[in-house]
C-alpha cells in the first residue's frame, strides 16, 4: 500500500506530531472500548440467569467508578490534544520561507514570496520545498472555499474567499507527498490534488533559479510553430509562458510544465501521450473544468508538445 | 395503496411540469462545441441592405436559457477582459455599455456572435481563433443577458464581489435598438 | 372553576359498570372516529394514523436515501470509474445526505414521539391534532418537491450543508441551492410544528399522577428533543433564508466584499446542525431505556441520572459547533473552548451508557428479544462512534482528518449505532402496538444480524481510508493511491446492508399480514401504552388511566381510580398541570379538517414560487393567509361528528 498521503506515515514535524497523538489516542479508546463491550457482554449474560445479587446501591457506586474512569480518560486525552496543539504552533519563525498558494476551481496557483518582485517565482499544482526549513503557506482563495491538505506533513487548513489564512509545515525527509484539496468546492473537487517535493536546500535553490527563468526559446522550426500556435490561438487567453507573449492569468503559469510531473492538477502524469489527451479534450479527462477543447489539429497539436517538452 | 397512488401521481405531474424548464436551466454540456454562428461572415449588422429586406432566420445561442452556460460566459467576461472596455457590470468605459438598449452593431445572437468572433472597428478586438465556439456562444448569452433579454431564472445572479449595477436576473428587459455606429 | 366543578376522579362511575363500559365505548368510538372516504382521508387528524403517515413517508425516503448510497458506492468501488459523472455524482450525495438528515432521520423520531408520547402520557390524543396534519402535509410536500426536483436535474449539488460561495449567487449555476434552501423551509416548518404539539401534550396533557418525575423516560426523551428543536431550528432557517435572499435579492450576507462573511453561513448552519445530530440521536437514547428496561424487566437504573444526562447532553450540544470548523483558520482560543466542550458532551451519554449496562446486569431474567439485540447493539457500535468522536474533538487531530472518510465513518457509527439501531429496535418493539400483530421472529434476528454485519464492513474501513488520506465528497479518485480494496469491501458491505433491509421490509409485510396477533402488553412493559389495546383505538384508553408510580402497569397493586367525567359526544381531553399533572380543565379538541392540506397547499405553493420570482412569497402570501384565515375562523368545528350514518365526511363539514 503506498503511503503518498498518509496521516500515519509522517514525513515532517508537524504531521508527525499529530500522528503520535492520533495512535496515543487510538490505544486509549480501544482500551475504553473494550471494557465496555466486555462489560455489556457480561452484563448480558448475567441478566440472561438474572442471578446478580448487586444492590442497587452497590451499580450506582460501580457506575460513579466507571464515570469516573471516563472523566479521567477524557480528561488526559483532552490534556494530550492541548499538548499537541501547543507544540505544533512553535514552528512559526522570521525566516520561514514564505510561499503564498491561491486556490482555484481546479487548480492551485504557487507564488514563492521575495521582497524584490522580480525574484518572485510563479508556478502552479507543484510545490517545492527544502528540507528542514519552516515553510509557511499564505493562503488565498479566488473563487469558492478550498483546503490545502498535505497528509504527510501538515494538518489542513481552508482556503476562504476574503480571508488571509496560514499554514506552517517543515518536511524533515526528502521525498514526493502528495496533498489534495480538502474542501468540496464544485464539480472536480476530486480531481484537484498537488504534489510537494521535499527536497535538500541546495537542490531547492537550483529549482527555484532554474524557474525563475522566462521559458527557454524554441530550437527547431516545429517547437517555433508550437509557439506561434500557443500564442495565436485559444492557449494564451488564459495561460501564461514568461518570456512570450503569453499572458492569461486564469489559468496555471506554464512556463515551466517541462519540470513538472503531473499535469491537470495531479489528475495524470506528465508525458507526452497524457499531455496530448489533456490539451485535445481535457472535458473527457477532467469533465466540467475551466479547459476548452483547443480544436488542434493532429498537426498543430504535435507542435505544440514539441514546444512544451522545451518548458523544463 | 390509494395514498401511494395519489403520491406517485402526484409527482408525476409536478415532474411533467418541471422537467422541460429544469432541463435546459440546469444541464451542464461540458464537452460540447456546438457551430459557430451560421453565415458568420454574413451576418447583417446595420439595418442598410440593398434590395428587398431579407428576412434572416432567428438564431439563437445554445446557452440562452442554460444557467450553467451564461455563468460560464460571466466568468469568461472578466477573464477575457472584457471588464475594462465594457465596465465591471457592462455599464461601460472606453467601450460601449451593454447593459442598455443601444446596440451599434445588432442585439441578435449570430450578430453578437460575429461582434466578438471578428472584432469591430475603434477597439473592439477580434476573439475567433483565439477562444472556442462553446465559449463565444457563452459569452453571446451572457452579454444578452445583461440587458435582460433572457429568463430571469437562467440569468446570472450577483457576484462575491462589489456590485456597481444590478445583476443580470435583476435586470429589466430592454427593448433593443439598432444604432449606427457615431 | 370552583371545586366542586372541577372534575373529580370518583371510584364508582356507574359509566365505568360493565353495561356502561359498552356503551361508553360505542359513544367514544363514535366521536373520535377517522372518516372514511378520500375526504376523511385528507382530513386526519387522529396522531396515530398521522405518526403512521409519518413514520411510512420517512421509511420510503429512507430507502431512497439508501438506493442513493448504493449508486455512489457503486461508482466508489473501482477507482477511476465512469458510472456516475461528477455533475450527477455531486447531485446524488447532496441528495443522499439531505434525504437521509432533513426528511428521515429527524422526521421519523419525532414520528415514533407524535404516536406514542400521548399514549405513554395517558392522554385521549396528541395536543394541536390539526396543526400535526399540516406539518405532515409539509413534510410530505417539501419531501416530494425535492424528489421532483432531481429527478427534473434540479437537484442540489453542493453537499447537505451547502457552503456558499459555492452555493451562493456566483458559483451556484441555476436553481439547484435554491431547491435545497427551500426544503430546508418545508422540513423546519414541520419540525418545529410537531415540536410544538410534543411540549403542549407533554406539559399539559399527561394523565393525573404522572408527575414530572413519573413520565416515562422516552417521554422526557421526547420533551427535550423538541425544546432543541425549538432553538436550533430558526438558525437554519435564517441561514437558509439568507442564503436565497443573497441568491435572488443580491443581498450580502456571505458576500466579503461588501461585509458579508462566508463563515457566517458556517456559524448559523452548524449552530444548528450540530443540535440537529442530537435531534435525531437523543430520542434514540429515550428508546434504549424503554427497551433495556422492558426486557430486562426491571426499572432502567438511575432515573435522575437518565433524564439529567438527557437534558445536559441537550445544552451542551448547543455549544459544541465549531469543532466542525477547526479547518476554517478561526482564532486558537475559541477552538480551544469548543474542543473542552466536544470532549465534556460525552460525559453524560457514558453515564447513561453504565446505567444501562447495570440496568442489564441486574436484570430479572433478561429477555433477548430482537428489540434487545438493536438496543445492544448499541453499546458496540455507538461507542466506537463515540470515541472516533472524542478524536475529531482534537484540534490537531481534527485537522488532518477533517474532510475525510475518517469523519464519514464517525458519523454513520454514530448516527446509525446510536439512532438507526435502536429506531429498528422500536420499530420491532412496538409494532405489535401500532399494528395488532408480532414481527417474525426469524426473519427478525436474520435481519438484525445482517444489519450488524453489514454495516460493521461498511463503515469500518472507512476509518482507514480516511487515516490514509481519502477526502469526502469525491466522485472518483486515482489507483495509484491503494484505496481501492477497502472501498471494495465498503461497497460489499453497502450489499449487505441492502440485504438486511430487504429482509426487513419482508418481515414487516408478511408480518402485517400474517404475523402472530398481539395482546395488549406482548413484552410485559411497564408504560402506559401497552395498556390498552393493540392497536389502540381512536381515543386511545377507556377508561383513562391515572398512574401512582413511573411503572404504572408493573405495580397494579398502586393503580388509582381512572379518569371519569370527560365528555363522549364531543372530543374532548383532560388538561393537567405542568409539574404535577394535577387536573385543571377539560378541553374540546378540533376534530378532522381539509384546512391544514389546504393551508399546506397554499404554503407550497408560495415557497415553491418564491424560488422563481421573489414577488412569489406575496402573491403565494395571499391563499395562505386566505386558507389560515378558514383554519381559524371561530365556529364549533368537528368536534361533534354526526350522531347518525354515514361515517363519510362531507367537503362542507371538513371544512368547518
Amino acid at each position: 500500500m503506498p503511503h503518498l498521503q498518509s496521516i500515519i506515515h509522517p514525513a515532517g514535524i508537524q504531521a508527525a506530531r499529530v500522528s503520535h497523538l492520533w495512535w496515543v489516542m487510538f490505544w486509549i479508546c480501544a482500551v475504553v472500548w473494550a471494557a465496555v463491550a466486555v462489560t455489556a457482554m457480561v452484563a448480558i449474560a448475567r441478566g440472561r440467569r438474572g442471578s446478580s445479587t448487586a444492590t442497587d446501591a452497590q451499580m450506582a457506586r460501580s457506575v460513579t467508578v466507571a464515570g469516573g474512569l471516563s472523566v479521567a480518560a477524557l480528561l488526559g486525552l483532552l490534556f494530550q490534544s492541548i499538548v499537541t496543539g501547543r507544540a505544533l504552533d512553535t514552528l512559526r519563525s522570521p525566516d520561514a520561507l514564505r510561499i503564498q498558494v491561491t486556490g482555484n476551481q481546479w487548480w492551485w496557483d504557487v507564488q514563492y514570496e521575495h521582497a524584490v518582485p522580480s525574484r518572485r517565482v510563479t508556478t502552479a499544482n507543484e510545490i517545492h520545498i527544502p528540507v528542514g526549513r519552516a515553510i509557511r503557506f499564505d493562503l488565498l482563495s479566488t473563487d469558492v472555499i478550498h483546503s490545502l491538505w498535505i497528509p504527510s506533513l501538515q494538518g489542513k487548513i481552508d482556503l476562504v474567499p476574503g480571508r488571509l489564512n496560514e499554514l506552517w509545515l517543515r518536511a524533515d525527509e526528502p521525498g514526493i507527498y502528495r496533498g489534495q484539496c480538502a474542501e468540496y468546492c464544485g464539480l472536480q473537487h476530486a480531481k484537484m490534488a498537488l504534489v510537494v517535493v521535499a527536497e535538500p536546500p541546495d537542490d531547492f535553490e537550483r529549482w527555484l533559479t532554474a524557474n525563475r527563468a522566462p521559458a527557454s526559446p524554441p530550437t527547431t522550426p516545429e517547437q517555433q510553430r508550437g509557439r506561434d500556435i500557443f500564442e495565436r490561438g485559444p492557449c494564451a487567453m488564459c495561460h501564461t509562458i514568461a518570456g512570450t507573449s503569453a499572458g492569461g492569468r486564469s489559468a496555471p503559469d506554464l512556463t515551466h510544465l517541462g519540470s513538472r510531473s503531473t499535469i491537470g492538477a495531479g489528475t495524470l502524469p506528465n508525458t507526452k501521450g497524457y499531455l496530448a489527451g489533456w490539451i485535445a479534450d481535457p472535458q473527457h479527462i477532467k469533465p466540467g473544468n475551466r479547459m476548452p477543447p483547443t480544436g488542434l489539429n493532429g498537426e498543430e497539436l504535435q507542435a505544440v508538445l514539441a514546444y512544451l517538452e522545451t518548458l523544463k | 395503496m390509494p395514498v401511494a397512488r395519489l403520491t406517485v401521481a402526484l409527482a408525476a405531474l409536478c415532474l411533467a411540469g418541471a422537467a422541460p424548464a429544469g432541463c435546459e436551466r440546469e444541464a451542464r454540456r461540458y464537452q460540447e462545441l456546438p457551430a459557430s454562428a451560421n453565415r458568420e461572415t454574413g451576418v447583417r449588422v446595420g439595418a442598410l441592405e440593398p434590395g428587398m429586406p431579407q428576412q434572416q432566420a432567428e438564431v439563437r445561442s445554445p446557452y440562452q436559457d442554460n444557467a450553467w452556460g451564461m455563468g460560464e460566459g460571466k466568468r469568461l467576461y472578466a477573464a477575457y477582459n472584457c471588464a475594462p472596455c465594457h465596465g465591471v457590470n457592462g455599464g461601460g468605459a472606453i467601450g460601449p455599455p451593454l447593459i442598455d438598449d443601444k446596440w451599434i452593431y445588432g442585439a441578435r445572437a449570430d450578430q453578437i456572435y460575429a461582434t466578438i468572433s471578428q472584432g469591430r472597428p475603434d477597439g473592439m478586438p477580434s476573439f475567433g481563433g483565439h477562444i472556442t465556439t462553446q465559449q463565444i456562444w457563452q459569452l453571446v448569452a451572457y452579454v444578452q443577458s445583461m440587458s435582460g433579454q433572457v429568463k430571469a431564472t437562467s440569468a446570472p445572479s450577483r457576484n462575491d464581489d462589489q456590485m456597481a449595477a444590478l445583476p443580470e436576473s435583476r435586470q429589466s428587459k430592454q427593448v433593443p435598438v439598432q444604432t449606427g455606429h457615431r | 372553576m370552583t371545586p366542586a366543578e372541577a372534575p373529580r376522579i370518583v371510584d364508582n362511575d356507574p359509566r365505568l359498570a360493565p353495561g356502561g363500559l359498552d356503551e361508553e365505548r360505542r359513544r367514544l368510538e363514535h366521536t373520535w372516529r377517522s372518516p372514511s372516504g378520500l375526504i376523511g382521508w385528507l382530513s386526519e387528524v387522529d396522531h396515530k394514523a398521522i405518526g403512521r403517515r409519518f413514520i411510512v413517508t420517512a421509511f420510503a425516503f429512507f430507502v431512497l436515501a439508501g438506493l442513493l448510497a448504493a449508486l455512489m458506492r457503486i461508482q466508489l468501488a473501482r477507482p477511476d470509474n465512469t458510472f456516475l459523472n461528477p455533475d450527477l455524482y455531486n447531485q446524488v450525495f447532496t441528495m443522499h445526505g439531505t434525504t437521509m438528515m432533513f426528511l428521515f432521520a429527524v422526521p421519523v423520531v419525532l414520528a415514533m414521539g407524535v404516536y406514542f408520547v400521548p399514549l405513554m402520557v395517558g392522554a385521549r390524543g396528541i395536543a394541536l391534532p390539526r396543526l400535526l396534519a399540516y406539518s405532515y402535509w409539509m413534510f410530505l410536500f417539501g419531501g416530494l418537491f425535492l424528489y421532483v426536483m432531481f429527478l427534473a436535474n434540479v437537484g442540489p449539488d453542493n453537499g447537505w450543508f451547502s457552503y456558499p460561495p459555492l452555493a451562493g449567487p456566483e458559483f451556484g449555476y441555476g436553481k439547484r441551492a435554491d431547491v435545497w434552501a427551500q426544503l430546508i423551509t418545508f422540513t423546519e416548518v414541520s419540525s418545529l410544528v410537531v415540536a410544538t404539539c410534543l411540549i403542549c401534550t407533554i406539559l399539559k396533557m399527561r394523565t393525573p399522577g404522572m408527575s414530572l418525575n413519573r413520565m416515562p423516560l422516552f417521554v422526557w426523551a421526547m420533551l427535550v428533543v423538541s425544546f432543541m428543536v425549538m432553538f436550533a431550528m430558526p438558525a437554519v432557517m435564517i441561514s437558509s433564508t439568507c442564503l436565497i435572499l443573497d441568491r435572488l435579492m443580491s443581498t450580502h450576507f456571505f458576500n466579503q466584499a461588501e461585509g458579508g462573511d462566508p463563515l457566517l453561513w458556517q456559524h448559523l448552519f452548524w449552530f444548528f446542525g450540530h443540535p440537529e445530530v442530537y435531534i435525531i440521536f437523543v430520542p434514540a437514547l429515550g428508546m434504549m431505556s424503554e427497551i433495556i428496561g422492558t426486557c430486562s424487566r426491571r426499572p432502567v437504573f438511575g432515573y435522575l441520572v437518565m433524564v439529567l444526562s438527557m437534558i445536559a447532553t441537550a445544552f451542551i450540544g448547543f455549544g459544541v459547533w465549531v469543532h466542525h470548523m477547526f479547518a476554517t483558520g478561526l482564532p486558537q482560543l475559541g477552538q480551544s473552548f469548543f474542543t473542552a466542550a466536544s470532549i465534556m458532551i460525552v460525559v453524560p451519554t457514558s453515564l447513561q451508557i453504565f446505567g444501562w449496562i447495570a440496568t442489564v446486569w441486574t436484570a430479572r431474567r433478561l429477555a433477548i428479544t430482537v428489540p434487545f439485540l438493536y438496543a445492544a447493539s448499541f453499546f458496540f457500535v455507538f461507542v466506537i462512534g463515540g470515541l472516533s468522536g472524542v478524536m475529531l474533538a482534537s484540534v490537531p487531530l481534527d485537522r488532518q482528518v477533517h474532510d475525510t472518510y475518517f469523519v464519514v465513518a464517525h458519523f454513520h457509527y454514530v448516527l446509525i449505532g446510536g439512532s438507526t439501531f435502536p429506531l429498528l429496535g422500536a420499530v420491532v418493539y412496538w409494532f405489535p402496538k401500532m399494528t395488532g400483530r408480532m414481527m417474525g421472529q426469524w426473519l427478525g434476528r436474520l435481519s438484525f444480524w445482517l444489519l450488524f454485519a453489514g454495516f460493521n464492513l461498511t463503515f469500518f474501513p472507512m476509518h482507514l481510508l480516511g487515516l490514509y488520506g481519502m477526502p469526502r465528497r469525491v466522485y472518483t479518485y486515482p489507483a495509484s493511491m491503494g484505496w481501492g480494496s477497502m472501498n471494495l469491501l465498503a461497497t460489499i458491505g453497502a450489499g449487505v446492508i441492502f440485504l438486511s433491509l430487504l429482509v426487513f421490509l419482508v418481515n414487516v409485510i408478511t408480518s402485517l399480514r400474517a404475523g402472530a396477533v398481539a395482546e395488549s402488553n406482548p413484552w410485559g412493559g411497564s408504560t402506559l401504552e401497552w395498556a390498552t389495546s393493540s392497536p389502540p383505538p381512536p381515543y386511545n384508553f377507556l377508561p383513562q388511566p391515572t398512574v401512582a408510580s413511573r411503572e404504572p402497569l408493573w405495580h397494579p397493586e398502586l393503580a388509582s381510580p381512572p379518569v371519569v367525567g370527560l365528555e363522549s359526544e364531543k372530543r374532548q381531553v383532560l388538561v393537567t398541570a405542568v409539574l404535577d399533572a394535577e387536573p385543571d380543565h377539560r378541553y374540546k379538541v378540533p376534530g378532522p379538517s381539509l384546512w391544514p392540506l389546504a393551508t399546506a397547499m397554499a404554503t407550497t405553493l408560495m415557497f415553491i414560487w418564491s424560488i422563481f420570482q421573489a414577488m412569489g412569497l406575496v402573491w403565494g402570501a395571499i391563499p395562505t393567509f386566505v386558507c389560515l384565515v378558514g383554519w381559524f375562523w371561530p365556529t364549533r368545528g368537528k368536534e361533534r361528528l354526526a350522531a347518525s350514518p354515514p361515517t363519510r365526511l362531507t367537503l362542507r363539514e371538513s371544512l368547518s
